[in-house]
């Protein structure tokens, strides 16, 4: 038997660590050259009439992304309300009452393919589901197909957030008396409040850079919406036709169009940290 | 405390009726813990992990007032035995039990039974402290809120009490609104002590409740336990075998899932009647 020579051992650490770091290092790197290349072009496209006023015409100044920005806010909160309630439920089914179960296990499968499923495909799903049968695009078939695709999302993260959760406190609760349901939505919810929050904001966060599900069920419009029932103007889609525009106006608008949901999702999870985080010290 | 009342009432009421098998039960065995009156009653205890027994044939009497510890080396099914009493186990799938546990003359094993009420009569604290994630106040209120309606005043009443009866009172008075996780882990463990009894349990499982804990908190609850044994019942399981012979009155040793031996403390620790016994408390094994 021989010793390892310790020069090769400190060489083998220095290396992996070298490796490791300069790998986080890419990751870092490409994430900061789109937030700033987005701020720089971005902010200059916006100004007040940017949230106020209707797309121009190509060439005319003036003109914003009011429209869009409804449209897409409706269409999120929508999705919201109809997602994040199953993701939960089924999350919480899948932690806490089917744990072991073989449906369980068929419904984790499942779910961690529709995670995986191209948002397009969801997009196609929806326009043959509601846009088809409707005989319309609209808002409500693009509300439908970012629901579907918050859905996963939110199931595996709240149920993984649950699972953290240790067994003793449900444990304790149970020995007090307490019933499964309540245990669960006051204890175990509670405990895991600041995951779950994150998985959701997650979920928003994917679904409010998604263009390729809405083509196919709310497509665009260059009115303000009135009803969710008709073709709705929204942000992304709306960035993919300017971005594809030979007008120089129109592609610096997308440009701010990007910075504006970029913007909104980094201000929307910074201000439920921050929250959360407050409100964990004054509990 | 209609409620109560209520429950005082049908617990007679069940009595009368189930009387007739738990009469025939008492005779068929001698009580284990002579002149005292039997609180729980465990007669043919089997325990399945699965496919594997974790508990074979126990039997053990329970003395009512007392505090009885059950002693023996890690994994003989001490904690099985005990998470029996207020079937906690049922928590997981693939554990079963076979044979009876009779609390009061009913066995609390019936399926039928009501498992939510079976809880609140016998408390339990666990190894590691468990505060919720809320303030000491709805800590010790969460168990109350489950099983009684009460006026806000009332509620404080019996918040404080708990508290007191815990020891604890005096350190939390000026901070009720503060997160339980804040607490020091033996004031956390008290804590957990004052919600368990807060719903004015009859029986109080305790499952290593010190092995967490420095030796000065340690102190702290074993008194506690002393004081408490006027009001409840105590059961607990220990690694410490110091501990068992301060402060229980019986104690029963376990091996292999098996009882070995079930009598006084002061005559286990003194004068074991098996080999097996003495081999463990003077540390040959284990």
């Amino acid at each position: 038997m021989r010793e390892r020579s310790i020069a090769v051992r400190r060489l083998t650490d220095l290396l992996v660590r070298a490796l490791s770091s300069l790998a986080a290092l890419i990751g870092i790197v490409f994430l900061g050259w789109i937030l700033y290349v987005i701020l720089v072009r971005g902010m200059g496209a916006i100004n007040w009439d940017f949230f106020t006023e209707l797309p121009a015409p190509p060439g005319m100044p003036g003109g914003g992304m009011g429209s869009a920005i409804v449209g897409t806010l409706l269409m999120t909160v929508l999705a919201m309300l109809i997602g994040v309630p199953i993701g939960l439920l089924a999350g919480v089914f899948l932690s806490e009452f089917g744990r072991g179960t073989r449906f369980a296990e068929w419904v984790r499968f499942c779910t961690n393919i529709l995670m995986g499923t191209p948002s397009i495909i969801i997009g196609v799903f929806v326009y043959i589901l509601l846009v088809v049968p409707l005989k319309s695009f609209s808002g409500y078939a693009g509300a439908v197909a970012l629901a579907v695709i918050m859905l996963p999302v939110v199931a595996r993260t709240t149920e993984d957030m649950l699972g953290l959760v240790p067994n003793a406190l449900r444990e304790s609760a149970m020995a007090l008396g307490a019933p499964r349901w309540k245990i669960t939505l006051s204890i175990v919810f509670r405990a895991a409040r600041t995951g779950l929050i994150t998985g959701i904001m997650l979920a928003v966060a994917r679904v409010s850079g998604e263009t390729a599900p809405l083509l196919f069920t709310s497509l665009n419009s260059p009115y303000w919406p009135r009803s969710l029932g008709e073709p709705t103007s929204n942000l992304t889609v709306t960035i993919f036709n300017y971005a594809m525009s030979p007008y120089d106006d129109w592609q610096a608008m997308a440009w701010g169009a990007s910075f504006l949901i970029t913007a909104g999702v980094l201000g929307a999870t910074v201000l439920t940290r921050g929250i959360l985080w407050y409100r964990s010290r004054n509990q | 405390m209609n409620r109560l009342q209520a429950l005082e009432v049908k617990k007679v009421d069940s009595r009368t009726t189930a009387s007739a098998p738990a009469a025939l039960a008492d005779t068929a065995r001698q009580s284990l813990v002579g002149d005292n009156a039997v609180k729980i009653s465990t007669r043919d205890l089997n325990f399945f992990y699965g496919e594997q027994q974790a508990l074979v044939n126990n039997n053990l009497d329970i003395a009512t007032n007392k505090v009885t510890a059950i002693i023996g080396p890690s994994g003989c099914g001490k904690s099985t035995h005990l998470r029996t009493y207020n079937r906690i186990f049922e928590l997981y799938r693939n554990q079963r039990v076979t044979g009876e546990i009779v609390l009061d003359g009913e066995n609390l094993l019936d399926p039928s039974r009501d498992i939510l009420e079976l809880r609140r009569r016998v408390g339990m604290i666990f190894q590691k402290p468990t505060p919720f994630p809320m303030s000491i106040f709805d800590n010790v209120a969460y168990g109350l809120r489950l099983h009684y309606r009460m006026g806000r005043s009332e509620m404080r009443d019996r918040v404080e009490t708990a508290l007191r009866q815990a020891a604890l009172w005096e350190e939390v008075r000026d901070k009720l609104d503060e997160p339980g996780t804040a607490l020091s882990g033996g004031q956390q463990q008290r804590l957990c002590i004052a919600r368990a009894i807060a719903v004015e349990p009859e029986v109080l499982l305790m499952d290593e409740p010190t092995s967490a804990i420095d030796p000065v908190a340690t102190a702290k609850i074993e008194d506690l336990i002393s004081l408490l044994k006027d009001n409840f019942t105590i059961v607990i399981v220990t690694h410490n075998m110091q501990q068992a012979a301060r402060i229980s009155d019986y104690t029963a040793f376990f091996y292999q899932g098996m009882i070995i031996e079930f009598g006084p403390a002061k005559k286990l620790f003194t004068k074991p009647d098996k080999k097996q016994t003495e081999d463990y408390i003077t540390g040959r094994f284990g």
